[in-house]
């Protein structure tokens, strides 16, 4: 079976990329793309490592099938901020020490990201809800919530 | 394997047809994990989320028509749909977290025939129908003859659903669903009660419908139900024989998630609860 041709958007960029059907998301991203910001927790769609933003909502990396990408647009963690211009969630985890291991940080930054983007001030359980499909085996959550309630705060002042 | 994403009804007939061990994929969140963990059988996907009509929700006189593949977040998020169907809303907002939501479709949770799925029950409560397709035609069932057993449905090869159609909702209609996990999210349902009610005018039950999930090989029609409600006001005599006859009813297995004795008693817990929700849902329209 000869690998399928995909052209899609990550990050802005338009990407072209060839993958077997089994591919999924995740594997072409880390694999294939060389971006691998974006993390393999479980899988099976249980921890929200692999969380990107497919067409502008979210989605487990590890549950859609990279021949799925052909003509959307994927923002992956690399997608949000830059190293000099940190997105306000990616400061406020830094700066209220939301991360320990790091491994599930890219993941809720997409996560909380897609949150502000649709809900710029969410109550905290909304955050918790919004955000029980990211797991973390380090932080205990609360400085997590935490610093997306920074986060809105500060997107909140910046518009102002 | 072989991937293909039809634009229209007829090609992915015509592909399921033609492709050996062909499987649609809607949102690909039951399919996918089978996939990764081995699923025999799989010989190819038809990708259906390219089917204008499976991925949209129409409202016409006759009621709603839900696309097999409109997404839990769609669905949710379609506040018309919502307001009429309260209670499915709520079931499809159960699955998974924000990310499934991205994707889990009603079509997949029914058609992957768990006993625990959350929509099955509130499908059934609002008497939901499927129009399917295949190589044979079109026909259309209700909702509770699709699976018949733990994974098993009774569609014949190559036929799919192409949407869910629900009533037009009388005035004073509502319904509610209820499940009962171990945590707050991310879990599988250990039972699951779906309520519709319609009421007169003076508050009377003048027509109910009950599906229980998670407590027999697939989700429940409650057929007492309707004569257990129609003509109260819920009273407590009431929800207790409700509550008596969703017990019977169940068939549960026992594993760590749930003895059968507590699976029994839960699920007549939820069908009153749901139906005390329904009922004031249904009052206050
Ligand atoms: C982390 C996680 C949490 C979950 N939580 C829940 C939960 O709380 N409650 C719950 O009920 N489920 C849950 N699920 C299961 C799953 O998300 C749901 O069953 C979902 O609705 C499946 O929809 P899908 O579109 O992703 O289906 P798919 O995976 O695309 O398909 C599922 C099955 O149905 C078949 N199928 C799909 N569409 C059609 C169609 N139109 N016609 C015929 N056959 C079709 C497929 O061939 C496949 O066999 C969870 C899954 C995950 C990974
Ligand atoms: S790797 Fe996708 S949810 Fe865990
Ligand atoms: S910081 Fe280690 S898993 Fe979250």
């Amino acid at each position: 079976m000869p690998k399928i041709h995909v052209s899609t958007t990550v990050n802005g960029d338009t990407v072209e990329f060839l993958c077997e059907t089994q591919e999924t998301v995740l594997d072409v991203l880390r694999n294939t793309l060389g971006l691998t910001g974006t993390k393999e927790g479980c899988g099976t769609g249980d921890c929200g490592a692999c969380s990107v933003l497919v067409d502008g909502r979210l989605v487990c990396g590890c549950l859609m099938l990279g021949v799925e990408a052909e003509g959307k647009e994927i923002v992956t963690v690399e997608g949000i901020g830059s190293p000099d211009r940190l997105h306000p969630v990616q400061q406020k985890f830094l700066e209220d020490a939301a991360l320990q291991c790091g491994f599930c940080t890219p993941g809720f930054i997409v996560a909380a990201k897609a949150l502000l983007d649709s809900n710029p001030e969410p109550t905290e359980t909304e955050i918790r809800y919004w955000l029980a499909g990211n797991l973390c085996r380090c932080t205990g959550y609360d400085k997590i919530v935490r610093a997306v309630q920074d986060a809105a705060l500060e997107m909140k002042g910046q518009q102002a | 394997m072989e991937y293909q994403s039809p634009a229209s009804i007829d090609e992915a007939v015509a592909a399921l047809a033609a492709l050996e061990g062909a499987r649609v994929m809607a949102g690909g969140t039951d399919l996918l994990v089978q996939l990764r963990s081995g699923a025999p059988r799989l010989g190819a996907i038809v990708d259906v989320k390219k089917i204008a009509e499976m991925c949209s929700i129409e409202e016409t006189a006759e009621g709603f028509s839900v696309g097999a593949a409109v997404c839990g977040a769609q669905l949710t998020g379609h506040d018309a749909f919502s307001r009429a169907w309260p209670g499915v809303a709520e079931a499809a907002g159960l699955i998974g977290s924000t990310q499934i939501q991205g994707r889990a479709s009603l079509g997949g949770n029914v058609c992957n025939a768990s006993p625990a799925a959350d929509t099955t029950p509130a499908l059934i409560a609002a008497r939901a129908k499927a129009e399917i397709v295949g190589p044979g035609g079109r026909r259309i069932v209700e909702v509770e003859k699709i699976a018949t057993g733990p994974g098993k449905t009774s569609l014949g090869k190559g036929e799919m659903v192409v949407r869910f159609l629900l009533p037009a909702r009388p005035a004073r209609a509502a319904d509610a669903y209820l499940r009962m996990i171990p945590r707050t999210e991310m879990d599988i349902a250990v039972a699951g009660a779906g309520v519709s009610l319609t009421l007169d005018r003076g508050g009377v039950v003048a027509d109910a419908r009950v599906g229980l999930g998670a407590v027999a090989p697939t989700a429940l029609v409650l057929d007492q139900a309707a004569d257990i409600l129609t003509g109260t006001k819920l009273e407590d005599d009431v929800l207790a024989r409700l509550a008596a006859a969703a017990g019977a009813a169940a068939t549960p297995i026992d594993d760590k998630r749930g003895t059968i004795d507590y699976r029994r008693k839960v699920v007549g817990v939820l069908a009153k609860r749901a139906a005390l929700i329904a009922y004031q849902r249904a009052g206050e329209r």
